[in-house]
């Protein structure tokens, strides 16, 4: 059975003014149908940091990341705030292409499109409007450089992508979302179909990107949460219960909620 | 030392107990020979009634050129069609049938892979809910219904818009689109619901819109699937018979345009079969145009499985 906690007692941190966000959500909420998955969700996402959102399976994390570029469309309701430079992108009204434009996102499974490695990256710039050859080459050996895999592709960028590894799989999946370089990148549990070494090599590259881009991390292993993250926000049963700066969370957590499920001692 | 004999021997007595039984027969040994011995009798009729339907169709079909001693150039190519007067050109109805399933094939895939992603993309709820099942019923309706509304629908309707007879290929070309329609439309619907959901996830968090989903990503994942439900089609479209009979107007000429009476090879097969004699040179001519009608299945066949090959290689699955 699991231990029943107590939804009151809640530890989030908010962000003060000087820090300044790349988003942040104001009551967001999502239901699917009657299933009210995800309640009165606050939080601010600090600038070029990587937040990292933990929690057990079926406790919303990756529910509440696919609202955030509003990948929930025609699967879930979501209520509330979205904002975004000042914008609530929650509105239907948005163009929520060009906000996927500058909210990438990166899927548990390695995702590529079954062409070659350079029209896998292409195919978005493409439908965005990029054109230009030369253009076009600039950025994916960008994006493959960001993403730290042109030196292991650069040679075979008319192979078919099928063919990489996962772990190559996962990270050109990255290059492919940031050579439309976003904003923001979301990340939804990248590295839980990817060996320890692929692992590691997707992290390091994630360290990298934080430099240039907001992250925001799903992840089932709070291991990982506490190598790469700065912020961490702790999900339980459809709500965040702490939300705190990752070394606070992993050293001296706040409420017992998040105590048990950092020792394991969860349920 | 005895006692470790003693021991042996002990063993050894169980072990020829367990011997005999491993090896024995069960319940479960004996359900398992009637279950292999039964599938294996089903599989033997089946084999055994196709293997004779190609050795009688093929050993009939070429008695026109071993018996009768037509050249195969000559039934190919021939444009004259009188079996009781020897002429047996069948180039007319190869031209019909060609002319009819292409035809019906070009203008159904269209309307076809358009109702496909209607029921797919853009409205999955009314396409499961209010389509699939009149699609389905489509697939069910018996050819001669079709030929029979075809006959007093369409030849009536294309004499007045184009004058003539009213019969030939047009009619028959709008009879077998309305038929071949349903079957590629469920198969394209399979095909697209068998893209990977990821695929289009991927599409649409790059900021792909759901008409560059579906053009570039979608459509061109399903290809293989598609061509195979079109091949599909064009065997269901070459092989009517009925239908095509009803409204083509059946004669055995080389048509010279799409609004004089034609023939294709299933309606010259029926229109004739019953009028001629077992061993005779018009029986033998039609088993002569069945054997094509064999052989263009056996090529639609062989046709669906290269490109099922080549959309796994092409998937790298």
């Amino acid at each position: 059975m699991l231990k029943q906690y107590s939804f009151e007692k809640t530890a989030v941190q908010t962000f003060p003014d000087n820090v300044s966000l790349a988003m942040r959500t104001e009551n967001l909420q999502v239901f699917y149908g009657a299933n009210h998955a995800m309640h009165d969700a606050d939080l601010g996402f600090p600038k070029n940091q990587i937040t990292a959102l933990i929690g057990a399976s079926g406790s919303g994390k990756s529910t509440y990341l696919r609202s955030l570029n509003r990948m929930n469309d025609n699967i879930a309701t979501v209520t509330g705030k979205i904002w975004y430079h000042g914008v609530d992108i929650n509105e239907p009204n948005v163009n929520i292409y060009e906000i996927r434009r500058h909210i990438g996102m990166v899927f548990q499974r390695p995702n590529p499109f079954a062409k070659s490695i350079r029209e896998n990256i292409v195919y978005a710039l493409k439908a965005n409007g990029f054109k230009g050859k030369a253009e076009l080459e600039g950025r994916v050996e960008t994006s493959l450089k960001g993403a730290a895999l042109w030196d292991e592709v650069k040679d075979s960028l008319d192979k078919s992508a099928l063919a990489l590894s996962g772990g190559q799989q996962q990270r050109l999946c990255i290059a492919r979302s940031i050579a439309m370089e976003p904003d923001v990148l979301l990340l939804d549990e990248p590295c839980s179909a990817l060996d320890p070494i692929s692992t590691v090599k997707v992290e390091e590259t994630l360290l990298e990107l934080q430099k240039k881009y907001s992250i925001i991390i799903v992840t089932h292993n709070m291991q990982q949460a506490a190598r790469v993250s700065s912020q961490c926000a702790f999900f339980h049963l459809g709500h965040v219960m702490e939300y705190t700066p990752t070394a606070t969370m992993f050293s001296n957590p706040q409420i017992p909620v998040t105590q048990d499920y950092i020792s394991g001692s969860f349920g | 030392m005895e006692q470790t004999n003693f021991q042996l021997k002990k063993q050894d007595a169980q072990s020829h107990e367990w011997d005999a039984r491993l090896h024995r027969a069960t319940r479960a040994t004996r359900e398992d020979w009637i279950g292999r011995g039964i599938s294996y009798l089903c599989i033997g009729v089946i084999i055994l009634v196709v293997a004779s339907m190609l050795w009688f169709i093929t050993s009939k079909g070429i008695a026109t050129f071993t018996q009768n001693h037509v050249s195969l150039w000559k039934f190919l190519s021939g444009t004259n069609w009188a079996p009781d007067q020897g002429n047996i050109g069948a180039l007319p109805m190869i031209v019909g049938s060609f002319a009819v399933t292409f035809a019906a094939a070009i203008v159904a895939t269209p309307f076809a892979v358009g109702t496909a992603i209607f029921m797919t993309e853009i409205s999955p709820n009314k396409g499961r809910k209010v389509l699939q099942p009149v699609i389905e019923l489509l697939v069910g309706i018996p050819s001669v219904v079709y030929g029979f509304i075809g006959l007093a629908v369409v030849v009536p309707f294309m004499r007045h818009l184009v004058g003539g007879s009213g019969f030939g290929i047009i009619s028959a070309t709008f009879v077998l689109f309305v038929m071949v329609l349903p079957t590629i439309t469920t198969m394209t619907v399979d095909s697209l619901r068998a893209v990977p959901r990821h695929y289009k996830e991927a599409s649409l968090a790059l900021g792909a819109t759901r008409w560059q989903t579906v053009s570039r990503v979608i459509l061109r994942s399903a290809t293989p699937g598609i061509l195979t439900a079109v091949i599909f089609g064009m065997a269901r479209a070459f092989g009517e018979a009925l239908a095509v009979q009803m409204v083509i107007g059946n004669a055995a000429i080389m048509p010279k345009n799409l609004i004089s009476p034609a023939s294709t090879l299933t309606s010259q097969l029926t229109t004739g079969i019953g009028d001629t004699i077992d061993g005779t040179l018009p029986n033998n001519a039609l088993w002569s145009l069945a054997l094509i009608l064999l052989l263009m299945s056996l090529f639609f066949n062989a046709l669906v499985r290269f490109i099922a090959k080549r959309g796994q290689l092409k998937n790298g699955r």
